[in-house]
Parts: structure tokens; sequence; C-alpha cells
């Protein structure tokens, strides 16, 4: 545990050090350095604590609120995540570490339409403190530590947004987040409020041993999914996050998207079904039907976004969906008194925490190779970059791949699990629930298919086909530390998904402190290379089979396409529209929005009243036909505007305070004394 | 202590108050400014009658400060003022005068309502006078609000210092540095109110808050 508060120390150091040297050259590698560092160290006391067992460290700081104190301490559930935070902040460091420097190289050239440039604003001194702030809710033990951490945590990772701030689109982002920021703190405040009333102990030992009443564990539910939902990005509390996320730059985005939604994650799990006690069935329920709106609302705004980072951000929160409803089984079958499935459903959650993070913080550093090297994040001005970025298009294919869910990689595994688990609904009673997770269910299948749609669509357009702008053309390879930064969570992914095993292993400490059981109890023989939890209805995953047969397949497919396609003599006609010309900008290929098109149709047009305006001018005009699309965001109507015009209602009616005379200010003064006056004579008797 | 020593200093608290309720309703500027006068010499008497009865020299000294600055001084100073100004002497009620009254004795009801209970353990005088002074307080404000002229405002404002000193000389073992430095607060706002009174008279002629508002746009 000192090892943990000493890394975390450390990190506030070099955000110091980031700080007072920021215009050296040397800047970047002590800050970037001395982070991976601190990561690297508290991640492996994380691994080694869950590998080896033991009992809890635990730490009172005598600092804080003099009654209260800082009291610390990580149990199998912190370090769980305190591995995932803290390897995602590994390889961000290394591949921020590379996209520094690539933007400092670039400084003084062609900056115009640069998205994401470092050279803004000052990014070295913060980047610690954020990963500083994520580290320091997980080993929060009271609720005061939590919530100061918590907000650490989105200030850090605001002002992070607002580096960019010289963006057009950042302000807008940047005061949208830190709205929602606040509103989701406050709900925590009052969640915690809640919990420690009874006994006035805000210690999570003493919130623990106090199990609160019926109703009031119901409040708590609610204001925890609006205040860690809001952070996670639950449909409809999501509408901060794909602005703000992909406004930050790219390693900041990465580690916003895939590691600090994570920590809201681990907000729930920590209030669901730590402290809560025994949970009722209802609240899997809400939570599993929300995950479901998420997952599925998260994936059709993705598939209808042509800005890569923001596709990424609305894939996270269709991800975020799948584990909260991870969550909501896992806490339906805790609540049915089946702790093995109820472990499974867990598992399935937390495996799914660690695959989004290693492959969304990859789906990201791609983006941020793409911007570096081409200078736009638009799909409709990238195109053909296989052939200029080789290796950035092999580690994004795997993290697409992993992302889409497809074997042996650690999506799959993830979604397997998962799967498991809502095949179980028949082991509940309860018939309303029986049915809301088969309904689930098939959300998540449905979320997961159009993942993969989503996926395909961003590389192809990004990576096949040919430039669809000068800047993709000329594209070049991004430097050695951002392809590091690059292939480490690539080989994870490809690792996890053959072997998952042993991972999960890691987790059975969480799991038996969670839900007092683990996936595989009651097995005799469980080798290390075999997938086969216990209530899994028989079935298992073998990743090295798969890899075999996946690997086989392959060959004989690319030797198949290569005999049947690659040697035949192709026609081409000669007057090709121009595809075939040297127009570099090939406007004729498909584009994002015409692969989209088929979906938007299909689902945009009741959800999000998506509309195809086609402007066809008259015969002999000389103007180009347009085809436009509008779309509306239902959750923006829903959740931002009615609030945005009752402040700006309220403040129009606030604002005729500031023109009164000096008779009514006294009257009004006056008045509010008479009123307090009137209510200490009435409460006395 | 005895029983004329009580009786005494609750008449003269009461006195205090019943000017406050003359100051309500006058419609003269100079009947004001006496009716003011009165009060501020009730208020001396009841200074000096504690400081004998408790046998406390120091309140002799708040006595002849009250004396001084609230009998004499702030009352010629307003009078002259008023005359050298040539203000219009009647006040306008904002409020109407019998509206006023029924607020008035609503206020004192709530004074007592109020300070009774809290000082249950203290001796009755004490009590008594907070509540007395507490009305004062009230009243003044009261005043402040329910008059448009300025100068009546000011009135108002010095009323309610009346009722602090009032609490301050009743309140047995206040230091006399409180005393002191309540009576300097008057005579600082007292001279900034001066100064203000012939800005505002400079720039708009008038003192008639009303007028005075419509300058800024807004009319009462």
């Amino acid at each position: 545990m000192g090892l943990v508060v000493s890394a975390i120390a450390f990190l506030f150091a070099v955000a110091v050090a980031g700080a007072v040297a920021r215009r050296l050259p040397q800047a970047p590698t002590v800050v970037y350095g001395g982070t991976a560092g601190a990561c690297a160290l508290i991640a492996l006391w994380a691994a080694v604590r869950l590998a080896g067992g033991g009992p809890d460290a635990a730490l009172v700081l005598p600092v804080g609120l003099p009654w209260i104190q800082a009291h610390l301490r990580a149990d199998a559930l912190s370090a769980v995540f305190l591995m995932v935070v803290n390897i995602g902040g590994i390889t961000a460091s290394l591949f921020g570490w590379g996209y520094e420097r690539a933007h400092h190289d670039r400084h003084g050239g062609s900056h115009g339409g640069s998205h994401g440039g470092t050279q803004d604003g000052p990014v070295l001194p913060l980047y610690p403190l954020f990963l500083a702030g994520m580290n320091m809710v997980l080993i929060a033990a009271d609720a005061f530590t939590f919530l100061l951490s918590w907000e650490f945590m989105s200030l850090a990772s605001w002002l992070l947004v607002l580096s960019t701030h010289r963006e057009p689109e950042t302000p807008k982002a940047a005061r949208l987040y830190i709205i929602m920021a606040s509103f989701g703190t406050a709900c925590l405040l009052l969640a915690f409020g809640v919990l420690a009333t009874a006994h006035g102990d805000y210690s999570f030992a003493a919130i623990r041993a106090h199990a609160p009443a019926a109703g009031a564990a119901a409040l708590v539910v609610v204001l925890i999914l609006l205040g860690a939902g809001s952070k996670a990005g639950l449909v409809p509390l999501h509408v901060w996050l794909p602005l703000a996320h992909p406004a930050a730059p790219s390693h900041v985005s990465a580690l916003m998207s895939g590691v600090m939604t994570k920590v809201a994650v681990y907000a729930m799990i920590r209030v669901l079904f730590d402290l809560l006690g025994e949970p009722e069935w209802w609240w899997g329920g809400v939570t599993m039907g929300f995950g479901a709106l998420t997952a599925v609302m998260g994936v059709l705004y993705a598939l209808m976004q042509d800005d890569v980072k923001r596709l990424l951000a609305y894939s996270t929160v269709e991800n975020i969906g799948a584990i909260v409803i991870a969550l909501g089984l896992a806490l339906v079958f805790k609540a049915a008194h089946t702790p093995v499935i109820a472990a499974l459903a867990l598992a399935a959650a937390l495996l799914h925490v660690v695959n989004h993070s290693l492959f969304k913080s990859l789906l990201f550093f791609a983006a941020g190779a793409m911007l570096t090297a081409t200078g736009s994040r638009d799909l409709n001005r990238l195109g053909g970059l296989i052939h200029r970025m080789p290796t950035t298009a092999v580690l994004a294919l795997i993290g697409a791949a992993a992302i889409s869910a497809l074997p042996p990689l650690n999506g799959f595994v993830g979604e397997w699990l998962l799967f498991q688990a809502i095949l179980n609904a028949p082991a509940l009673s309860a018939w309303s629930l029986k049915i809301e997770i088969a309904v689930v269910g098939a959300a998540l299948a449905l979320a997961t298919a159009l993942a993969g749609a989503c996926f395909v669509r961003l590389y192809g357009i990004a990576f096949l086909g040919r430039p669809r702008s000068r800047a993709a053309g000329e594209a070049v390879e991004v430097g050695r530390a951002m392809r590091l930064g690059m292939a480490v969570p690539a080989v994870l992914c490809v690792v996890l998904g053959v072997l998952p095993t042993p991972l999960i292993r890691l987790f059975e400490p969480a799991l038996r402190l969670l839900v007092e059981a683990g996936p595989f109890d009651g097995r005799a023989y469980q080798p290390w290379f075999w997938l086969a939890p216990t209530s899994a209805i028989g079935n298992s995953y073998n990743g090295l089979i798969m890899l075999v047969v996946i690997a086989l397949l392959s060959v004989v497919l690319v030797l198949g396409i290569h005999r049947k396609a690659s040697d035949r003599v192709r026609w081409s006609i000669p007057w090709g529209c121009g595809f075939d010309g040297p127009d570099p900008a090939a406007v004729t290929q498909y584009t994002a929005s015409s692969f989209g098109q088929p979906i938007r149709r299909a689902f945009g047009s009741t959800v999000f009243r998506a509309r195809d305006h086609v402007d066809m001018p008259a015969p002999g005009d000389t103007r180009p036909a347009r085809l436009s699309v509008t779309w509306t965001d239902p959750a923006w109507v829903v959740v931002v505007e009615p609030p945005a015009r009752a402040v700006g209602w309220l403040a129009e009616k606030a604002n005729r305070l500031q023109f009164m005379t000096i008779r009514r200010y006294l009257t009004l003064m006056f008045l509010a004394l008479v009123v307090l006056l009137v209510m200490v004579a009435v409460t006395q008797r | 202590m005895s029983d004329l020593g009580y009786d005494a200093a609750h008449m003269l608290g009461a006195v205090v108050l019943l000017m406050s309720f003359a100051l309500l309703y006058q419609r003269r500027l100079f009947s004001l400014l006496n009716v003011f006068t009165m009060q501020a010499l009730a208020l001396t008497a009841t200074a000096a009658w504690q400081a004998y009865s408790h046998g406390e020299p120091h309140l002799y000294i708040t006595a002849l400060l009250t004396l001084v600055l609230k009998a004499i001084l702030i009352p010629v100073a307003l009078h002259r003022i008023v005359v050298k100004m040539k203000i219009h002497r009647t006040i306008e009620p904002a409020l109407g005068i019998g509206l006023t009254m029924v607020a008035g004795v609503s206020l004192v009801t709530l004074s007592i309502l109020l300070v009774l209970p809290v000082t249950a353990d203290a001796t009755a005088l004490t009590r008594e006078n907070l509540a007395l002074s507490l009305s004062v307080v009230l009243l003044g404000l009261l005043m402040m609000i329910s008059r448009r002229n300025a100068v009546s405002q000011v009135v108002g404002f010095m009323s309610i210092e009346n009722g602090l000193i009032l609490a301050a000389v009743g309140v047995a073992g206040m230091p006399l540095v409180v005393e002191m430095s309540v009576a300097f607060s008057v005579m600082v706002a007292f001279i900034i109110f001066g100064i203000f009174l012939f800005h505002i008279r400079e720039r708009f002629d008038t003192l008639d808050m009303q007028k005075i508002e419509s300058f800024r746009g807004e009319s009462d």
C-alpha cells in the first residue's frame, strides 16, 4: 500500500516537474517516462496482490477533514481496476511521448486543420495528475476521499480537454463536460450522504457494516446510476462524452475513453455490490435495461459518425452498455442466490472492462496516428492508409477485430462469457426477469452485430481503398514510440483472446469478495488453456484451437482468393469517372456516409429522425446535385435542451433583481429578516 | 436591585419604543426630527439611569455621547440641511399610516415572542430590554422602507442605531469600547449620509427617492 501511495506521490512530483520544465526539450521524456514508471509500479503491485492473495492493504493518512482523515484501502476489486488503469497509463504514456514529439516537430509547419495538437495548452503537468486522480479514486476507502479524488480526476480531465481550446468545438464540449461532471458528482455526494445518514460515519467500513433501509437503498441505486452513469456514458446521460473525449489529445482521449469510464464502472460495482449489502432483484433489472439501451443506441450513434475519434467515443458508450448489462445480470443472479452464475456475469463484466480498456486505447492511438500522419480525423478525408502506414494498419486491424468480438481475440471472450450468463436466465424464478433478459440478450446481439458493421466501416474507409485527400495520399508511418504504444495493447488483445483463463483466475479474489463465489467453483479439472465456467451449460472455449483453425482457414482463404481473383485479367472502363485517374481525391469512391446509409435508413429514420435531402438541379443547370443528411439526437432533445431552457428562463426572471430600487432591496432584506425571525420564534416552542 | 430601578428602566425603554412608533406616523420633516431628538433624549435618560442604578460610571459616557451626538448634533445638522436645501417638508409615505402602524405592532409582537423564550434564564430587565431594543431596530427598518424621502431614511437608520445602543446599555457588562465604536460608526454614517445628500441634491435637484429612482430608467 505504501508503494501505491508513494507511486501516486511520485506522479504529483512528475506533474510539478512537468509544470516547471514545460519549455525544455526533455520535458516530455521526463513526464511520460516518469508517469509510465509509476504506472508500471502500481500495475505490478496490483498483479502481485491478485496472484498472491493476502490481506487487504490499508492505510489511514492524517490529512483531509480532521474528524474523518483519509482512509485508503486496496482490496481485490481495487487491484483489478488498478491494473486496468495503470496498464492503460503505461501504453498511453508510451504513445503520448511519441505523439507529443511528432506534434512538436510539426510545430511551425502546417498546423492548420490538425486537431488535438498538443502545443495549445499545457498537457504535460496535467497528464500525471489525471492518472493520479484515477488511482486515488480506486484506493479511497471513505466517502470524502472518494469524492475528492473523483472530482480531482474530473477536473484534471476537463483541463486536458481544454488544452485544445483553440479548436472551434472544444469550448462547447468542455462546458457541457463540466456541467455533466458536476451533476454526476452531486449525485454521488447525495448517494454517499444517504448511505452515511444512519450513523454519520463516512468510512466505507462503517457504511458496509450498516446496510441502509430499503427506501434509502433504492434512492442510492438511482443516484449511483445517475452519478457514475453520467461519467461512464449511460444513455441518455452520455451527451457530453462524444464531444469531450475526442476533443482531448489522442493519448488523453484513449485514457478518458478506455480508462476513466472504467473508474465510473468501479464506482458502480463498489456501491452496488459492496457497500449496499444484499441486492434486490429490481436493481439488476433497471441496470440491465439501461445497459441494453446504452449498447444499442451507442452503436447506432457510432454508425452515423464521420469523425474517427467521435465514432470511437460513441463505441465506448456501446461497450459501457455491454459492461453495465453484465453488472445488471450479476446483481440479478446475486439477488436470486445463485452466486456461481453471478460470478460468471461479474467475471464477464471485469473481463470486458479489461478488454475494452485495451482495444479502445489501441483504436484511439490508431486515430491519433492517423491524425499525426494526415492532419485529419474526418473519415471522408482518409483512405488507402494501409499502403502508407502498414504497421498502424495491422495494429488497427487487430483493434477493430477485437472490438467487433471476432475470435480468437479478447473481445470475443468477453462477449462469449456475457452470453453464457444471459443463457442462464431460466435459472431465475421471476418471469418478468426471464423475459427482460431475453430482450436484453437480443439487444446485445444486435449491438454486437452493428458494432461489427461499424468497425468494418471505420477500417474499410480509413485504411482501404484510395486516398480521399492529398494529405492521406502523402501520409507517412508514425514514429517508433507511437507504434510501440499501439503494439503493446494489440499483443495483449491477442494473448488475452487465446489464453483468457489466467486473467479470469486473477479476478477470482475480487469475485469472491463481491458475490462470494468464483466462476469455476465445483469444477475438478480446470486447465489453464481451457475456459469452461461451471455454469456455462456445458459450453467451453479454447483459444488455442480457435487460433489454429482460424489461421488455417485464413491461409486457405488467402490462397483461394489469389488463385481465383488476383491472377485474372481485370478489365476497366476507359472513361472510369476518374476512379483510376490521377486525381488523388478519388471522389467517386464509396464514402463513410454511403457505407452507413442502409443502417441509417433502417434504424436512424425512427430513432434519430434521420432524413436524406436530395437537391437536384433542374436540367441545364450547371451546379452539382447535393445529398445532405440531417438527424437529431433524441438524448440531446430530452436531456440537454429542457434544463438549458429552464436555466435560461430562470436567469431571465432573476435578471429583474438587478434593476430594483433601493427601497425594494431594503424591503427584500427586511422581509427576509422578518421571515427568519418568525421561523426562529415558531421553531422554539 | 430595587423595584424602582427596574420600573424606571422599563419605562424609559418603553418611551424609546414609543418614540419609534411616533417616528412612523410623522408627516413633516421637522416634526420627524423633533421626535427623533426626543427618542435620543429618552435613550440618554435610559443610559444615565442604568449608570446610576447599576453603579457603572462608564455608562455616563455613553449617555453623554448619545446626548451630544444624537440629541443635539445630528438633529441640528439635519435641520440645517433641510433648511439650506429647501427640501419639500412633507413626507410621502410609500405605505399608508394605518398599515404601517399595524405592521409596527406586529413587529413588536414578533420580537417579544422571539426574545422572551430565548432568554428564559436571564433577568427580567435584560429580557424586556432586549425585546424593546429589537422592536426599535425592526421599527427603524420599517421606517426606512416605508418612506420615500432620503432624510427620513437617514432618520430611520439613526433610530436603528438607537435600538442597538438601547440593547447595549441594558445588558450588564457591555464594555465601553463597544458603545464607543457604535457611537463613532453612527457619526461616520451620518457624515457619509450628509455628503450623499448633498451630492444627490446637486445632481438631481431633489431628495425624493421616487424621482431619483426614475433616473435609473426604473420607477416604483
